[in-house]
């Protein structure tokens, strides 16, 4: 398909990429270059800094903001990690299930998945936050992780599922014909079959864990707060300082991590993402 | 790869047709435990993480209770929801939610079509167009909505600069863009626009790659436009793929929470239903109110999905990869 196309038009598709690209990144430029402003330049209109300070880093790391922003950053690493790792591990059992062995309910198990994944997340805050008060899940971890799998269960057992569906599962088999035992055909044959399906099913997992706002804020108050929640509820170095470069800073520290996931593991998130909801 | 799938396929069927046939065999009997002893605890899971709460939440909305005085909790039957369903700010909330769910899906379709299409044809810089437009998609919501909101304020923000640049001195550098309602939610859309037309454009992306591009060729010899082929050719073939987009789209639209609460926290009259549920259950403890709200939010987004999978003819299981 690409062949027939001119290089006329080879240069028009490669300029259109430009603005493109510019859209995709200019907020979390505007967000770098904010965070290194120096308080007194914030408001100068600029989109880059005048000068370069890491005054906002210092606040938040080793500074007066450190108390509020180093725990946040802590329980978020573990909450969405127990997330994504508890319904990673669920899925694929099920997924595993689901495309390799014949039972009844099935379409259940995927039906439920999706309508789980569309159920708006607010719904399900007021009964939980009214449990989790009564029996002292408020504010801790676990109280996050629970709802959280929610979120993560559905799209993991959606994304694994037409993953496993495209392993040549067979090949188990001819391993066997072969001469190797079932670990060995299994170990050395559907592992690294496998193995792709999940890391990227924990990526989008884990993004999805770690975008939540919803749970986080209404859910804890102060020891497990994530960084999201966090963030709004940032103060400045006084009473009278906006925090605007030390959400920044912060902003900035928490995107890093998944730019670099995206940037390492860009084909497989795409094929993740759409594998799960159109058949391709 | 898709033809050894297909032989996974055919290698199960004949499996399943003796166990229908012979009342069960033993082995057919083992596999289907097997299989729930897997998928089981997966699916208790979800159900134990929605459907009890929903369900826990309609029991709630049909009391008078608030949180900081439970013992005058008392049963209302339905009152919750007709306090609710008379006040104009529901309706106003209501209205807000779907203003935003409207403006977003519409634009995200358009913008979302218009990446995918460059991307399904562009050669050079094809893997960081594909890497990059991904950016968006892994950034925090809360992390655009401070950047937007940042961008657009008086004192921090560029983009009055830029516009007053642009303008020649005719947009004013003092325009404060969360001093009114649909200013305000001008940059709300923008920034839920920013965040999720990567989303949409992948999914579009999919779609379009499966569309025979020698239908596209046929109608370019005989001479359509570039438009003409748009609408009679490439957007019919790909109809499942912009349902499902469109679907997935309109119910996340439609629970706007993050971006609202960063930018107005629900000043100027923008509040969203998501953010009344917050206010009643949270800031005023009333969880019956509360619930009620959670409840009336999630009959809507199961009447949306009714009205798409009825009226538009979306098979969420044919297209979803089953």
């Amino acid at each position: 398909m690409e062949s027939n196309l001119s290089t006329r038009d080879k240069t028009w598709l490669g300029l259109a990429a430009i603005p493109i690209i510019i859209y995709s990144i200019i907020p979390i430029i505007w967000m770098l270059s904010l965070s290194l402003k120096p308080s007194g330049d914030l408001a100068d209109g600029k989109f880059f800094p005048r000068h370069v300070s890491w005054t906002n880093y210092a606040l938040i790391l080793t500074g007066g903001a450190k108390d509020l922003f180093l725990p946040a950053l802590a329980n978020s690493v573990v909450v969405c990690l127990s997330a994504t790792v508890i319904s990673v591990v669920l899925a694929t059992f099920a997924a595993y299930a689901i495309a390799r062995l014949d039972f009844p309910g099935k379409k259940l198990i995927l039906t439920t998945a999706l309508a789980v994944s569309i159920f708006p997340v607010i719904s399900l805050v007021t009964p939980i936050y009214n449990l989790w008060r009564a029996i002292g899940l408020f504010d801790t971890q676990i109280g996050l992780i629970i709802p959280y799998l929610s979120l993560t269960l559905p799209i993991s057992i959606w994304t694994l599922s037409a993953f496993f569906k495209q392993i040549p599962w067979e090949m188990e088999q001819a391993a066997q014909v072969d001469g190797a035992t079932s670990w060995q055909a299994f170990r050395k044959v559907i592992i690294p079959l496998a193995t792709p399906g999940v890391f990227t099913t924990a990526i989008i997992s884990f993004f999805i864990a770690w975008n939540d706002f919803v749970f986080a804020i209404s859910l804890t108050s102060e020891r497990a707060r994530t960084v999201p929640a966090a963030l709004a509820f940032f103060t400045g170095a006084s009473q009278f300082e906006q925090p605007t470069g030390a959400i920044c800073a912060a902003a900035v520290i928490v995107t890093i991590p998944v730019v670099v996931l995206v940037l390492f593991f860009q084909r497989r998130i795409v094929a993740g993402l759409t594998s799960g909801a159109v058949k391709g | 790869m898709t033809s050894l799938a297909e032989d996974a396929g055919h290698e199960a069927s004949p499996q399943a047709h003796r166990a229908r046939k012979a009342a069960l065999s033993d082995r057919a009997r083992a596999e289907r435990a097997l299989g729930w002893r897997l998928a089981g605890p997966a699916f208790v899971i979800m159900l134990a993480v929605t459907a009890y709460p929903i369900l826990n939440a309609l029991w709630l909305s049909l009391f008078n209770y608030r949180l900081t005085d439970p013992n005058a909790r008392s049963f209302v039957l339905l009152q919750n929801y007709v306090v609710i369903l008379t006040d104009g700010l529901w309706w106003t909330a209501v209205g807000i939610t779907v203003a935003i769910t409207l403006i977003t899906v519409v634009v995200e379709f358009v913008l979302g079509m218009a990446l995918a299409m460059v991307m399904n044809k562009i050669v050079i810089p094809r893997r960081t167009l594909r890497t990059v437009i991904l950016v968006p998609y892994a950034i925090i919501t809360v992390v655009s909505a401070f950047a937007w909101k940042y961008a657009f304020a008086v004192d921090s923000g560029f983009a009055n600069h830029w516009l007053h640049t642009l303008t020649f001195g005719a947009f004013p550098l003092t325009y404060d863009w969360f001093g009114g309602t649909w200013s305000s939610l001008a940059i709300i859309c923008l920034s839920e626009i920013w965040k999720t037309t990567p989303f949409m454009s992948l999914l579009l992306l999919a779609g379009l790659a499966q569309v025979d591009s020698a239908l596209d060729e046929a109608a370019k010899v005989d001479g359509a436009t570039f438009w003409q082929r748009l609408y009679k050719v490439t957007l019919p073939n790909m109809k499942a793929a912009i349902m499902v987009a469109l679907l997935f789209r309109t119910l996340d639209a439609f629970r706007i929470f993050d971006n609202v609460f960063i930018m107005t926290g629900g000043s100027q009259n923008t509040s969203t239903v998501s953010l009344v549920a917050y206010n009643q259950t949270i800031s005023r403890a009333e969880i019956g109110m509360g619930s009620a709200v959670s409840v009336l939010l999630f009959l809507i987004v199961v009447g949306i999905c009714v009205v798409f999978v009825k009226a538009f003819k979306v098979d969420l299981a044919q297209v979803k990869g089953d």
